[in-house]
């Protein structure tokens, strides 16, 4: 077996969609939103494996599936092999110690009457894994750790007390608190400055050596993935259009939209011309998602097939480890 | 250059609080010609956006302008009485904002909007022409001309964000502040409203300020910069100046922080410490206590805005 220690197997996610009264009088079939529309991928142990998207394309829902705080419509989630969906609550609860969550909003995460330090260590007491002196013994030295400094003063403080990196540093403290062996960030570095930014990353990776943590990076920004990712996956409409290690699809992108994608991203330079047309219009509605290729539509490339028939994600030939959703490389 | 639309002179903008007051804006001086596009950029609370909301005197109270003056095609703002202000705001300036939803009626159709923009500045057109005229507009900006009976929440954030420039070309106005105005799009559709956007300056002389945190947009877009850090005005050059030779130690910590998608490199710089507190703001340079290069003479005395070539100023005692 490889160093999988997550595997997600034709996952699948459709919410269903509300419909009104009269709606439902005069349509009898339900719709669904394909949020996630059966991605294979896999997480291996320490290393930062990055999603990344525009919004719609379920690279959220994907992320909230394998923290198990969605259940799949269809699919598995393994977990060192262990397929989460057959865990009884209980088993479940006992794995979450493992697998940690960091959001953008540290706001609508933290709890605004609970002190840093408490909110911090919450889970320490929640697991009966320490309380008391010992509890504030270890969210000090984690403080420390994540440069949440002066420890012993900030620990009192309260959320709305803290800065804006402070408060992601104090979720940052506070996921690592039970030595997860996975986290979901989900942008979590979206809300604050660049220069903010550019430490936060920083502290991210020195966390994840000194803790062997593998990072699942959900995030719309190619730019801040760079300095992050070891491996990439591109989403499009809740399917993956391509992916490979980061300097695979950074540096030879195959799939069209992941051209367009790079090409969009502003670059810090009034010099830079952009290298690849823009696609046309906006993403669709994914209530019902073109059929074949569902980039197709946009493509500047697109031939009959690709309206046709679903490309599967394949190796690139002569590339190991890059793979592509899309029939223009698979046909030559 | 050609004529100036706006003169900034000696800003300055207080928010008192239950602490302190806080110096928003800080002795600021800036002028804007016509035709450029003036990329204003800092970090969150550097005073950037209350900057762009005292040039229209929307100052959130208790926010108040407490000097300086605003002269606006010769005009000077801070001497309008509300009503007057109020109707320059609708005809002469247009504001466009991060989120369009606050700027456009949710009960009223993209044609409603427009309609009543255009005539508002020529009140002679009739409903049919001004229809025209709406149709051809929308045409413009790329949108299908079906569309323009739907409401706002019916147009995607993209769309909504491409009405306001269509509003502000309706006015034909002599300034259009822009405040963040990609900062809540996608990738794409954010590269193709920046797209749509210079292709529409150039094509109507547009004069715009664009607000941004994003440094990329700012490259992409502006002919010059102007960049703030805690209040104060630091640096102003021309786009690639700046980019090319940063002078302001902020400046140049600013641009080596910004994640950059090139391969080449791989490494961000960091900026250590974080703005100061605006209630009590550090003595002499305000990036005294962040600056690598800070020397005795910078914890003294504050640098004021110097010449250092054409056009191009800096406030630091390193020129």
């Amino acid at each position: 077996m490889t160093d999988n220690l997550i595997e997600v197997r034709g996952l699948k996610k459709w919410f269903p969609v509300q419909k009104s009264f009269v709606e439902r009088l005069v349509t009898r079939r339900q719709q669904f939103v394909h949020a996630v529309d059966g991605v294979d991928f896999e997480i291996r142990r320490g290393e930062v494996f990055g999603l990344a998207g525009e919004s719609g394309s379920g690279k959220t829902t994907t992320g909230r599936l394998i923290l198990r705080l969605v259940e799949p419509t269809e699919g598995s989630i393994l977990f060192e092999g262990v397929d989460l969906a057959a865990l009884s609550d209980e088993e479940m609860r006992r794995m979450r110690q493992r697998m940690q969550a960091i959001f953008q909003d540290p706001f609508a995460s933290m709890n605004p009457r609970m002190k840093c330090g408490d909110a911090i260590g919450h889970s320490l007491e929640i697991f009966g894994v320490a309380r008391g002196e010992e509890k504030r013994r270890r969210v000090l030295e984690m403080m420390e750790r994540v440069g949440l400094t002066p420890a012993s003063i900030l620990y009192d403080k309260y959320p709305h007390q803290l800065s804006g990196g402070q408060r992601q540093r104090a979720i940052i403290a506070r996921a690592l608190m039970l030595h997860p062996d996975l986290v979901v960030a989900d942008e979590p570095i979206a809300n604050v400055d660049v220069s903010v930014r550019a430490l936060l990353l920083q502290l991210m990776l020195q966390l994840k050596q000194d803790f062997n943590l593998a990072y699942l990076f959900i995030t719309h920004d190619l730019a801040t993935a760079k300095y992050i990712c070891d491996r990439i996956a591109i989403m499009y409409l809740g399917l993956i259009c391509e992916m490979g290690t980061l300097e695979q699809v950074y540096r030879n992108p195959q799939h069209p939209y992941t051209q367009a994608l790079l090409a969009a991203v502003p670059v810090p330079d009034p010099h830079a011309r952009r290298t690849a047309p823009l696609p046309k219009g906006e993403i669709p509605s994914p209530i019902n998602p073109p059929p074949g290729c569902r980039f197709h539509p946009r493509c500047p490339f697109a031939e009959e097939v690709c309206s046709q028939e679903l490309p599967h994600l394949r190796p690139v030939p002569g590339d190991e480890g890059h793979l592509v959703a899309c029939h223009r490389i698979h046909r030559a | 250059m050609s004529e100036p639309v706006l003169q900034i002179r000696n800003l300055s903008v207080d928010y008192p609080t239950r602490a302190g007051v806080v110096r928003a804006v800080d002795d600021v001086s800036l002028t804007v010609y016509r035709g450029e596009v003036l990329g204003l950029v800092g970090e969150s609370g550097c005073g950037k956006s209350t900057l762009g909301m005292a040039i229209l005197r929307l100052l959130r109270p208790p926010g108040k302008i407490v000097a300086g003056e605003i002269v606006f095609n010769g005009r000077n703002l801070l001497e309008l009485d509300d009503e007057t202000m109020r109707h320059l705001r609708g005809a002469h300036i247009s504001m466009i904002f991060q989120d369009p939803m606050t700027c456009l009626n949710p009960l009223q159709r993209i044609s409603d909007h427009v309609i009543e923009t255009i005539r508002t500045h020529r009140p002679e057109m009739g409903k049919q022409e001004a229809r025209k005229r709406a149709t051809e507009l929308i045409d413009r900006l790329g949108i299908m001309a079906e569309r323009l009976d739907d409401y706002p929440h019916q147009l995607s954030g993209g769309m909504r964000q491409r009405v306001m420039i269509g509003l502000a070309l309706a006015l034909n106005a002599d300034l259009i502040i822009a405040d963040e105005p990609t900062t809540s799009l996608d990738v794409i559709v954010e590269a193709q409203f920046l797209d749509l956007l210079r292709d529409l300056q150039r094509q109507f002389n547009l004069t715009i300020i664009l607000i941004t945190h994003n440094i990329g947009v700012v490259a992409e877009l502006s002919d010059r910069v102007a960049v703030m850090y805690a209040g104060k005005l630091v640096e102003l050059a021309d786009v690639h100046s700046l980019f090319d030779d940063p002078l302001h130690p902020y400046t140049r910590g600013l641009l080596n922080s910004v994640p950059n998608i090139s391969l080449t490199e791989d490494h961000l710089q960091i900026m250590d410490g974080s703005p100061p507190d605006l209630i009590s703001p550090p003595p002499g340079c305000r990036f005294h206590p962040r600056c690598p290069y800070a020397k005795q003479e910078c914890s003294r005395r504050e640098p004021a805005m110097k010449n250092v070539g054409k056009d191009r100023l800096v406030a630091c005692w390193l020129y």
